[in-house]
């Protein structure tokens, strides 16, 4: 069943918190809300699932207006980022819980409990209290929770975010795994553009209570549709800087110039912005089509096969994001590489061109 | 292995704290366990007495009297003022222009030194003159709390309870503050209801504020002095006769050291003892 929002708004006293969303989500895949912390992406799940109502717009989910129906009533579940578990119960009772309501019968409860348990890896501490489990299992046992009602709407809000890195990749390979061949629409937020394009399905940018785009996750990343969603959707930063178009050339400073693409060579003269992943730059010349840009070097972090440098381009930071260990100085003047010709192009409102 | 050198230094860091308690506790503490074994006629004379006080108060029925009233008393204000006062702090708002307010009004009581209190109530509760008494005789109801055991004991009660609520009040809504809103939503979604909230995310959650309310007002209240002293006198007769009143009868209004020293000891292991017992009961499951 999918979920459709159409023109959805939630104001709480004079701030909107959200502004006007349509989004259709499937149950195919992850449908993934992308964004900073603050930009709407918890409102929206709350909305999604009913804990919150909209003050304008409509909700609908399997082809019913669902808009005003509480959340009880919507066979909904909800994995958040904190590990949220009845504390006195054991793992067993918690797993259960949201069975106990529907008055399931007992042997019913327990054969699910046991197969849920079983494939979250918890049946050798179905006894155990929540406080008795690492972090990790803690949110195995609400990932249990939520997985155990066959709910048609399942809602993760960064659910691997208080994680460790070793657990977090253990379970983000595990989770399409778990939802496959189960009907339902899943919706997971994250802060992690790197998480969305592991995860793939369909991303939604949002930025302040907006979302800029939606659609396919790969497609979203190779080719967003403005400069709002290429910053959302880009870790490290994506390079920005404002170009100027002179006749067949664009131009990012007196020295640096570079011949426009052949679709954009019709643009007519004046000021643009381009977009430039991090890494696109580098301090080694890869290709002739590569030009030059000369900046100083601010901070320079390597990690074991990768070197982050960011350097001073005059008006505005930008970094390059290179294989191999470059080691510079603080202040030094270092040479990039990169082929701005295949940059991405944004007019003045930023709209892709 | 490193090897460990000897420093005897390191004495002089933990010399503040030895000192400190040594002041503070152990001193004091020796003085009564001395007096408790010994009987003294002044003059700085005594004779060594064993444990013939313990025996002496162990033995004596107005120490089980006093022992029994102070049990029932502590009991008593326990059970009203704890879930009184999470009932309020449930009731209070979690955000908005009277959080401050409530804090403050909740707060007030708490403020108030004990003997003033004692004096306030004793005023507000005169038969004759006293707004309580004159209303509740008003009422057609007898009451003189300076007379009847009942009503004395009642007003000690509401005397403790007026006083004390607010700081289980105030530790249980602070408990309730640090609950996360996702605990609330997720029990919405499960479908829990107002007393399945309250019994399986709100009560755990506050089970270590709770386990401390409770340490906090076992302790004072059974403690208790001034304000029923100032109130009552421990009376009518022997009925308001709290433990520490009863300590204070007899090692300065007798001038039995001994056996108040001796008395003193059994008070302050009986204290210990159930504290250690409630603490270790409410922590048995809490190791993470």
């Amino acid at each position: 069943m999918s979920l459709i929002l159409k023109d959805v708004v939630k104001r709480v006293g004079a701030e909107t918190h959200i502004h006007p969303v349509s989004l259709e989500l499937v149950p195919e895949g992850f449908n993934i809300l992308l964004g900073t912390t603050l930009s709407g992406k918890t409102t929206l799940m709350q909305l999604m699932a009913g804990l919150e109502h909209p003050t304008s717009g409509e909700v609908w989910f399997g082809g019913k207006n669902v808009t005003g129906v509480s959340v009880q009533k919507r066979n909904v579940s909800m994995v958040h980022q904190q590990f949220i578990n009845y504390p006195n119960f054991s793992v067993y009772e918690n797993i259960a819980s949201p069975l106990r309501v529907t008055r399931m019968a007992r042997g019913e409860v327990d054969d699910r409990v046991r197969e849920i348990a079983g494939l979250l890896q918890l049946s050798p501490m179905l006894e155990r209290r929540p406080n008795q489990l690492s972090g990790g299992q803690q949110q195995r046992t609400a990932l249990a929770r939520a997985l155990v009602k066959d709910a048609d709407l399942v809602l993760l809000d960064e659910p691997l975010a208080n994680l460790d890195f070793k657990l977090r990749e253990e379970l983000r390979d595990e989770l399409p795994k778990l939802f496959a061949g189960r009907n339902c629409t899943v919706v997971y937020a994250t802060t992690e553009p790197s998480e969305a394009l592991l995860l793939g399905g369909n991303t939604a940018t949002l930025h302040e209570g907006r979302v800029t785009q939606f659609g396919a996750t790969a497609n979203l990343y190779r080719q967003p549709g403005d400069l709002l969603s290429a910053q959302v959707f880009s870790d490290p930063p994506i390079n920005v800087a404002t170009v100027r178009k002179r006749g067949a050339r664009f131009q990012l400073s007196e020295h640096v110039s570079w011949p426009a693409p052949k679709q954009h060579k019709a643009l007519s003269d004046g000021p643009y912005t381009i977009g430039m992943r991090p890494h696109l730059i580098s301090p080694v010349r890869a290709s002739k089509a590569a030009v030059e840009i000369e900046g100083d070097v601010l901070i320079t972090e390597l990690s074991g096969s990768e070197s982050v440098i960011h350097f001073d381009l005059g008006q505005q930071t930008w970094i390059s994001q290179s294989h191999g260990i470059h080691q510079y100085e603080v202040g030094e003047r270092v040479a990039f590489y990169a082929d701005l010709a295949q940059s991405m192009y944004f007019d003045r409102e930023g709209k892709r061109l | 292995m490193a090897n460990k050198t000897e420093n005897q230094k390191a004495w002089l860091f933990v010399l503040p704290v030895v000192l400190l308690v040594a002041f503070n506790a152990l001193i004091p503490l020796m003085t009564v366990v001395n007096y408790s074994v010994q009987e003294t006629f002044g003059d700085n004379v005594f004779f060594w007495e064993g444990v013939k006080w313990f025996e002496q108060v162990l033995n004596s029925e107005r120490f089980h009297a006093a022992l029994l009233r102070q049990f029932a008393f502590t009991g008593t204000i326990l059970a009203i003022e704890i879930p009184l006062g999470i009932a309020i702090a449930l009731t209070m708002p979690r955000k908005g222009p009277w959080v401050p307010v409530c804090l403050v009004l909740m707060a007030l009581p708490l403020l108030i030194p004990w003997n003033v209190v004692g004096a306030m109530w004793n005023i507000f509760a005169l038969p004759e003159t006293g707004l309580l008494g004159k209303v509740i005789n008003g009422m057609g109801i007898d009451y003189n709390f300076t007379q009847q055991p009942v009503a004395a004991w009642l007003t000690t009660v509401l005397m403790d309870v007026w006083h004390w609520t607010s700081l289980v009040v105030l530790l249980a809504y602070a408990g309730l503050c640090a609950i996360p809103d996702a605990y609330y939503q997720a029990a919405k979604i499960d479908g829990a209801g107002g007393w399945a909230v309250f019994r399986y995310i709100q009560l755990p959650k506050l089970k270590r504020v709770l386990t401390i309310a409770v340490l906090l007002r076992f302790m004072d209240s059974f403690m208790i002095y001034t304000e029923p002293f100032v109130l009552t006198g421990g009376g009518p007769g022997n009925t308001t006769t709290f433990l520490s009143i009863d300590l204070v009868k007899v090692a300065l209004g007798q001038f039995d050291l001994g056996p108040a020293a001796a008395m003193s000891l059994i008070y302050f292991l009986i204290v210990l003892l159930v504290c250690w017992v409630f603490y270790t009961l409410m922590m048995r499951n809490e190791e993470a």
